[in-house]
């Protein structure tokens, strides 16, 4: 469990040898992975380059693990600047690799908000600075994601930010909507947007539902996200802008886009892990760390959620890794901040449903790598010859024991601590070097 | 049937046998309130903290009388005078006061699930007095003891429940408890103030006062809080007053002898009318002397003092 820094493993050619590489739409079955100066050269079996009698070929031995892409997060709250107690670059950085991530996209919800290009350029650089999983950062929709001017979107995608969102204060406004997904158009970078109508929320912190009515709780309705999506997929149309969707959590969210996909709409969507694992019983005893927005939701969202997965209704699964303190999550249960440590437990609640059947392998790790990268634009997610050596090694089958104690991100909070899980990430490269190193 | 919590925190995990003890304990105990000497030596020793995060005269002045009957040293704890307001958490002061030997704190508090919260920290025993829009387990206790003190017995009888249930920690505590106990159980109310899935709680719904006192063998009035005027729940005081506030001739729909139930503090005019309110059928202020007697039986219970 070492995060080893990149000077002790400057490795010109390594070869990943005996594994099965899943490289989503190219590759599946045993081969071996040839990597120089950073690039993949080669995947093959048996390669074509002869590596046996070089000495400065590092090998690595994969045998009867699964070597894909690093796996790619578009959602993901780092919380620095401004919340460095609850995370930082580095720890979240840290918490990626040690999940698989090798390239992670950051909200826009820091203090001060990512709204213009010095902070990019900080977040840019920390990144660099802790040298393990790229960092793109998201920038704000509006100024102070107070959702009324713009943010000034050239300059944030000039300095380097992949999308604009402005995350948990979705921008209420359909008209600034439309103009930020109009404007938007002329740099070519996703929307994205958390859907939820504030008003229909109300301070609500659970789903509403036969649980929220039992314990007395305030309750966040499936409309509170559908009346969104739905407003969204008009603006798509209006627009032919494509708005990405992030976590949807209700059954009626994924026909929406369903439908909408069928029309040709240009939208995409994302799930998170915990969406399609548990539901609204985990808030059962007042337990703050199920307390997630969108909330957890029935088993009747959480069977449409896989069957959108399944379908393609959903695009990609993302973590919406948002680490909070435990004296924040120790509060009452309505004072407390929604979220959850999402990189370390992503990929093997991801394997669980391979394990359950309902997506393939290669199904699970497009949705990881191959389609969030392509969503975003970003030249990572595959193993093809010349691409960027970012390079995850798991064990499918191995059993752990999810202790929150053990991650390597600074925050604790996760409904999912002492859950028995199937599939362990033992190497993490990026640019051939290796970030994570769990053997 | 012995008692063998640590905390009283639902009704909802209460089973009927313990209601019943608790009950019965409190019936023995209602005689101590009738002495020339209104007390006993049960408790003594026994240090009882009221800690109760928002404004509560009655509930708090009950428990206050009912560990003092009881012979318990009582300490009042209330948020303006203390250290919350520096940002101190629930946890951090109820751990303070329990290391001051606190046997049993009484909790009131804003959110729901506060006492359930908190009595996973403490060893103390832990009463819940109100937790947001959740439970008031002990205003259940006390109005199921009126309700059997006048009608012998729950099991049977049409109880409707009137008012802001959506917001009502004492509606969820008495659906709960006379639910368990075996009476049908109606609520009645502008939509806007019932919660989705209310018939998940086993209980029927209406929506027309007069239509849900049809046969009611009980009416339990919920006090309208003014503050939900703002939120779009209802048009105005004088429409609701209009609609569902309990007069005579409403009154007339229930069955002749009717009893008339409030939680207090009474909005005349509002829920229910001055006459109803001074009738022979309101039994209000039983109400508010059988909780000094149920919350006695309760602490005598927890304190272990069998």
């Amino acid at each position: 469990m070492n995060h080893v820094s990149s000077k002790q493993t400057e490795m010109h050619t390594v070869c990943i040898q005996g594994g099965i590489v899943i490289d989503p739409g190219q590759v599946n079955g045993r081969a071996d992975v040839l990597i120089q100066h950073g690039k993949i050269v080669e995947v093959g079996y048996p390669l074509k380059q002869s590596i046996n009698k070089d000495p400065s070929v590092t090998i690595i031995d994969a045998s009867g693990w699964i070597v894909a892409p690093g796996l790619v997060d578009l959602h993901c709250h780092l919380r620095e600047p401004g919340f460095e107690y609850k995370e930082t670059i580095q720890t979240g950085s840290a918490s990626a690799v040690a999940g698989g991530f090798t390239s992670i996209c950051a909200m826009p919800n820091t203090q001060p908000v990512n709204d213009n290009a010095a902070i990019t350029q900080f977040m840019l650089t920390k990144g660099k600075e802790a040298g393990m999983a790229r960092v793109f950062p998201i920038g704000a929709i509006t100024k102070n994601s107070d959702g009324e001017e713009l943010a000034n979107i050239g300059e944030l995608v000039g300095a380097g930010c992949v999308a604009i969102s402005d995350d948990g204060r979705p921008v209420m406004n359909s008209l600034v909507m439309r103009r930020a997904l109009e404007y938007a158009k002329a740099f070519g970078v996703p929307v994205v947007d958390h859907c939820e109508d504030l008003h229909l929320t109300d301070g609500g912190c659970m789903n509403e539902g036969v649980v929220s009515t039992e314990l007395g709780m305030p309750g966040i309705p499936d409309a509170s996200e559908e009346v969104m999506v739905a407003r969204n997929l008009a603006l798509a149309d209006l627009t032919g802008v494509c708005v990405h969707l992030a976590h949807l959590s209700t059954a009626r969210s994924v026909e929406l886009v369903r439908h909408a996909k069928a029309q040709g709409l240009p939208v995409s969507a994302e799930v998170c892990p915990h969406h399609f694992s548990i539901t609204e019983e985990a808030v059962r005893g007042y337990q703050a760390n199920a307390k997630m927005n969108p909330p957890l939701r029935t088993d009747e969202d959480m069977q449409a959620l896989r069957q959108g997965l399944i379908d393609g209704t959903i695009d990609v699964i993302a973590t919406d890794h948002a680490p909070h303190a435990l004296q924040e999550k120790q509060l009452e249960f309505d004072a407390a901040p929604f979220g959850i440590v999402g990189f370390e437990t992503a990929l093997a609640l991801t394997l669980g449903l391979v394990q359950e059947g309902v997506l393939s392998l290669e199904q699970a790790l497009d949705k990881l790598t191959r389609a969030p990268a392509q969503l975003f634009h970003l030249p990572v997610g595959t193993l093809s010859p010349g691409s960027l050596a970012d390079v995850v090694i798991f064990d499918a089958e191995e059993e752990w024991v999810i202790d929150p104690e053990q991650f390597q991100s600074k925050s604790r909070n996760t409904p999912f601590g002492g859950m028995t899980v199937k599939g362990k990430v033992k190497m993490t490269f990026v640019e051939g070097h290796v970030v994570y190193d769990g053997r | 049937m012995t008692w063998t919590r640590k905390d009283l925190l639902t009704i909802s995990e209460l089973s009927v046998e313990e209601i019943e003890l608790i009950l019965t304990t409190a019936e023995s105990l209602k005689e101590v309130g009738g002495r020339d000497i209104k007390k006993v030596p049960a408790l003594r020793g026994k240090t009882v903290v009221n800690l109760f995060f928002e404004p509560s005269t009655r509930t708090r002045t009950s428990f206050e009388l009912a560990a003092k009957r009881l012979s318990a040293d009582v300490i009042n704890f209330s948020p303006s005078t203390s250290s919350v307001v520096k940002g101190e958490t629930l946890i951090d002061t109820a751990r303070n006061i329990e290391s001051m030997q606190a046997d049993i704190i009484v909790l009131r508090h804003s959110s729901p699930g506060a006492a359930d919260h908190l009595a996973r920290f403490v060893h103390s025993s832990v009463i819940n007095a109100g937790d947001g829009w959740h439970e008031h387990p002990t205003q259940a206790l006390l109005d199921v003891f009126t309700i059997k003190e006048k009608k012998k017995q729950i099991k049977g009888l049409t109880i409707v429940i009137v008012g802001d249930v959506a917001h009502s920690r004492v509606a969820r505590s008495n659906i709960a408890a006379l639910t368990k106990l075996g009476a049908e159980v109606r609520v009645v109310a502008p939509p806007t103030m019932l919660p989705l899935f209310l018939e998940s709680l086993g209980v029927k719904v209406f929506y027309q006062f007069e239509k849900a006192l049809d046969g009611a063998d009980v009416v339990m009035m919920l006090r309208l809080q003014r503050e939900r005027l703002g939120r779009a729940l209802l048009p105005s005081t004088r429409e609701y007053a209009k609609l569902f506030c309990l007069n005579s001739e409403r009154l007339k729909l229930a069955k002749p002898e009717a009893i008339v139930m409030h939680p207090g503090p009474l909005n005349r005019g509002v829920e229910i009318s001055p006459t109803v309110a001074d009738s022979s059928a309101a039994v209000i202020l039983d109400q508010v002397t059988n909780g000094v007697s149920v919350r006695m039986a309760l602490m005598y219970l927890l304190s272990g003092a069998t």
